[in-house]
């Protein structure tokens, strides 16, 4: 059974209202529903505004957990090898991930340069290794330092990570260079494609409500 | 009879932004802010000072919107000569030369996207000022399109990393970012900033809600 609970004045005491009615406040329209029980597989909306406010998913935790990790990995990949070449006449220029945002330091664009690196690499990382902080010990039932913290900054940041915007750049880009020279991909930016489609099912398959009650429900 | 909605509000509840656990909300966490029991993140009844916090972004948006688009985006030099871009001269060269899907690509995403999420925010505000009574359920919906769409105006930011990157051969071939990229980047930014400021629940405000200790439905 998952009980929601209003809760009064002191947290520790915990009020059920009609015998553990299932309340949410629809975070898009602020109305109070009630919560039916839910089927894995499926998704609750608002039955004023239509925002989503729930879904179960099967193994929501060991799923999230096994795309998290095997992105970690992609994630080291993506930044250790070559990402893409560049070939005109007789030169070859090689680059990284990072080499562009060396590049745009090195013009003078050092805030732009933080935005891209934020957006590509730093908030990525913390996304795949946040979900390992958070989701080991809630699957183990155990606790960690700022536990509840990092779930939320790790939600928060979500639109934030920007790694499939950066994918469709690269496919510009290329297109746009195939006529004067040519490029060649690397081993990273394979790593790299792989990478988005783990973090997109890592985060289909996170379910926050399960998290939330299991946490509480900890010893 | 007025048909009356519990509202979190009209109960004197809070949910939580974070968890979305309904509170009584006096929980008193450090520096006496409500704070949510569960996840302990800050409760507010709706996002503090939404509306002027939102349009002050928007304007700021707005401002910065017009040097990404008059100054330089990338210049290139090939073979000793430059030449300067600016965005939409970049999507004109696309068309002239054939790539039409980067040319629609490109229009999408760094002109129809910022406008369209400025022309929207804008709308909201003004309909949420002058209590606007129809369409909240539309409205809402706006508000989610411009929480999705806004992050893919940055493609063409990553398009300028990109051939920074590869394109550095000195004067045989060679591309710089120029002074538009730091202002269109912002405007994304900004834009981004603003939409998640804007509380859509102040669409929803305008309907009367249900007496404090009335069981909802
Ligand atoms: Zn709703």
């Amino acid at each position: 059974m998952h009980a929601f609970f209003l809760y009064i004045p002191r947290h520790t005491e915990v009020l059920t209202v009609e015998n553990a009615t299932h309340l949410i406040a629809c975070h898009e329209c602020d109305l109070v529903l009630r919560i039916p029980t839910v089927a894995t597989g499926q998704s609750v909306r608002c039955q004023r505004c239509g925002a989503l406010l729930l879904r179960k998913r099967k193994n929501s935790l060991d799923r999230t957990l096994a795309f998290s990790s095997a992105g970690l990995i992609l994630f080291f990949l993506a930044n250790a090898f070559p990402f893409l070449s560049f070939q005109m006449e007789a030169q070859i220029r090689q680059t990284t991930l990072i080499t562009g945002i060396r590049e745009l330091y090195a013009q003078d664009l050092q805030l732009l340069a933080l935005l891209v690196l934020l957006t590509t690499v730093i908030v990525p990382f913390v996304q795949l290794a946040g979900m390992l902080y958070v989701l080991v010990p809630v699957r183990l039932n155990r606790n960690a330092p700022k536990l509840m913290e990092s779930f939320r900054l790790i939600q928060r940041l979500r639109p934030w990570s920007m790694m499939e915007v950066f994918m469709l750049g690269i496919l510009v880009s290329m297109v746009k260079l195939a006529q004067t020279a040519k490029i060649i991909p690397g081993l990273a930016l394979y790593a790299f494609m792989a990478l988005i489609f783990l973090m997109a099912a890592a985060i289909a398959s996170l379910d926050p409500h399960t998290v939330w009650e299991k946490w509480k429900e900890r010893p | 009879m007025t048909r009356s909605i519990a509202t979190a509000k009209g109960l004197d509840l809070v949910g939580c932004p974070s968890c979305h656990l309904l509170c009584r909300g006096q929980y008193l966490g450090p520096r006496q802010r409500r704070i949510c029991p569960r996840c302990k993140a800050v409760l507010h009844v709706r996002k503090p000072l939404s509306i002027p916090r939102t349009w002050a972004l928007l304007i700021a948006a707005v401002i910065f919107y017009i040097p990404a688009n008059v100054l330089p985006i990338t210049t290139v030099t090939s073979f000793g000569s430059t030449q300067s871009d600016t965005i939409l001269s970049g999507v004109l060269y696309f068309i002239k030369t054939g790539m039409w899907p980067i040319a629609v690509i490109i229009f999408i995403a760094s002109v129809i996207v910022p406008l369209a999420k400025m022309l929207i925010l804008g709308f909201l505000l003004i309909s949420v000022q002058r209590r606007f009574p129809g369409h909240k359920r539309d409205r809402t919906l706006l508000y989610r399109i411009t929480e999705v769409i806004g992050r893919w105006s940055m493609v063409d930011i990553y398009v300028v990393t990109i051939l920074v990157a590869l394109v550095n051969l000195g004067s045989f071939a060679s591309v710089q970012a120029g002074p538009a990229a730091p202002f269109f980047a912002a405007v994304v930014v900004i834009t981004m900033a603003a939409s998640m400021q804007f509380d859509p629940r102040l669409i929803w405000d305008v309907e009367p809600p249900v007496q404090k200790g009335e069981a909802p439905r």
